[in-house]
């Protein structure tokens, strides 16, 4: 117990730390002294609190806000559908929130003269897209229950969701189609502090959500029937994991992009750390250091440089794909698929 | 409370229960009581319905007709909450439980007592390690689920549902798969706990000389008639055994109390 304690300390630190070489790292690099002078001290004249105020700062917030939640409705996921191959990217909730935002992206001339802002219709869209997707994926486990099935019925939605924006690809305009390849690449820099909130405000919901789902997850672990047994209402429990993932997923692909692999892998990675699935340390541990990988991430990309313009996305497979192979190489029991 | 009042008291009863999926029901008109202290073994050819009857016994499922009654309540009226403090069960089988250790497993049965986020209170862990040793299983508390063997996770599973400190625990099939001394063992551990903790607990098994010889009563599942509840003696003495598995090739041997197999 104490060195699980121990773990989520060591995954706070990382994410600071981490945090604060992302507010110096960069095309211009700034002291670290310079980053809390910056941070703490109003002064409009220096050039470096302009750097860190307007571009890094939120930069760093995305990315530590995209991480957690991203873990978060991985781990969900992983023990809701009892497979640990479930994540956002891979059952297709991703791609289901793509479509969405591709919707209004790339189809602007139906929505131009609704007098909603465009922030909130592509946040809209991409909670739609990823819980449309997630009740369908919900309908198909009740009806085959089979791990692999389930992830191959999740394949498929995806290709669906990409032939259909193939489609709108096609017919758009240049400008409409740059943006959307760009967004589709993932990155955690297209927010700016005033848009933060958007994010923020949702992902905050669902991982507050998640800390309350602690303790039903716990009991599904051993299944429906045990966890009915211990007073845990299962259907109304479903309910509220299948919403929360939802909105984690489909606000952070909103503002980031289909980010691949992070939601998938990072549970896995704070599993082998902390040696337990019981969610009161696993949740924590996962939310920790899916901030630490996000930032980790972001930092690759950023330290790259402008002119390569590493796609994010990239990144994350590089790091998660292996991982995911590990895990089904390893041939743990808790890993394996039912 | 006198200890001797809850003993004739029944903790859990049934009125015309009718129990099974879809229009048919399965077995009906089942009338029978669990009494505090006292160990019932739930017996019958497979299939008849005992995984079903402990289910609807359990709040599992909902009965197609009749109702539980538990300390003369209907049990369909408690919240889910309020049915885990009093009715635990241990399905047959080994869940898949994901990577948890055998402490923190146990520990999961004191949910229904928690607050909203499972955090466990220095009397939750005093009832986890009483549960532990009861059951015979505290040697085991830092082994995975995955590396007990057979008879290890009956033990387990069985602490966790005494963890849940209900009045009444139900158990399906808990000696399967287990060879002869593991079986008398988690019978026997069922025994003391019903004698020292004043639960009343049923479980379905195939073992019915472990059943004869260490329960206080017997529930007997026939096809063709009325389920029958009684001491083990009554159970021989009026011939009720012999026709739960008439027409099945086996006869039950009076004499002996044990079966013979016909070839």
């Amino acid at each position: 117990m104490r060195t699980k304690g121990l773990w989520l300390l060591v995954f706070a630190i990382a994410t600071v730390s981490l945090a604060l070489l992302g507010l110096a790292v960069g095309s211009v690099h700034v002291p670290l002294g310079e980053v809390w002078t910056a941070l703490f001290h109003r002064d409009p004249q220096n050039t470096f609190t302009t750097i860190i105020r307007q571009v890094r700062l939120p930069e760093v917030i995305t990315a530590a806000t995209a991480g957690a939640g991203l873990a978060a409705s991985g781990l969900i996921m992983q023990t809701l559908f009892r497979n640990p191959l479930a994540g956002p990217s891979v059952l297709g909730i991703s791609s289901g929130a793509s479509l969405g935002v591709a919707l209004v992206m790339l189809a602007q001339p139906l929505w131009i003269a609704l007098p909603i802002p465009r922030d909130m219709l592509v946040i809209a869209a991409s909670l739609a897209g990823a819980i449309a997707v997630l009740l369908l994926i919900v309908m198909a486990d009740r009806r085959v229950g089979d791990g692999v099935t389930l992830l191959i019925i999740g394949l498929m939605v995806g290709y669906l969701c990409s032939a259909v924006i193939s489609v709108l690809q096609s017919a758009s305009a240049a400008q409409a189609l740059k943006g959307y390849v760009l967004w589709g690449m993932g990155s955690f820099a297209g927010v700016d502090l005033p848009r933060i909130l958007w994010l923020a405000v949702p992902v905050a919901i669902g991982i507050i959500a998640a800390l309350v789902l602690i303790k039903p997850l716990n009991a599904l672990l051993l299944g429906d029937d045990y966890a009915r047994s211990m007073g845990v209402p299962v259907d109304r429990t479903r309910r509220i994991a299948i919403w929360t993932t939802g909105l984690l997923a489909g606000a952070i692909t909103a503002f980031c992009g289909p980010i691949a692999f992070l939601g998938l892998a990072t549970p896995h990675v704070a599993r082998a750390f902390v040696r337990t699935s019981d969610h009161s340390t696993l949740m924590p541990a996962s939310i920790l250091l899916g901030c630490a990988l996000a930032l980790g991430c972001d930092l690759i990309v950023r330290s790259a440089g402008n002119e390569m313009a590493l796609p994010l996305n990239a990144i994350t497979s590089l790091l998660g794909a292996p991982v995911v192979l590990w895990v089904l190489l390893s041939g743990k029991k808790w890993a394996r698929s039912n | 409370m006198g200890a001797k009042q809850l003993i004739m008291e029944p903790l859990l009863r049934t009125e015309e229960l009718a129990i099974g999926y879809g229009s048919q029901p399965l077995l009906k008109d089942i009338v029978l009581d669990l009494r505090a202290g006292e160990l019932t073994a739930l017996i019958g050819v497979n299939g008849i319905g005992k995984s079903t009857l402990l289910r609807t016994l359990a709040g599992l499922q909902a009965p197609m007709a009749g109702r539980v009654l538990l300390h003369d309540g209907v049990m369909r009226s408690l919240s889910a909450q309020q049915r885990a403090r009093q009715v635990s069960i241990v399905l047959t089988g080994r869940p898949q439980g994901g990577m948890l250790d055998v402490a923190t497993l146990v520990a999961l049965g004191r949910q229904p007592w928690t607050n909203r986020w499972g955090s466990l209170s220095p009397r939750d862990h005093e009832v986890v390690e009483s549960a532990l040793k009861r059951a015979g299983a505290t040697h085991l508390r830092d082994k995975s689920l995955d590396t007990c063997s057979d008879g290890e996770c009956q033990k387990v599973l069985i602490a966790r549902a005494l963890a849940q400190s209900t009045p009444v625990m139900l158990l399906d099939e808990p000696t399967a798969f287990l060879d002869l001394p593991n079986r008398a063992d988690i019978v026997r551990t069922l025994r003391t706990i019903a004698r020292e903790e004043k639960t009343a607990i049923l479980f379905s098994t195939h073992d019915l000389q472990l059943a004869l010889d260490l329960c206080d009563r017997l529930i007997l599942m026939r096809r063709d008639g009325p389920l029958w509840q009684g001491t083990p003696a009554e159970a021989l003495s009026s011939g009720e055994l012999e026709r739960a598995f008439s027409g099945s090739g086996i006869r039950f041997d009076h004499a002996n109390g044990t079966h013979r197999f016909m070839p």
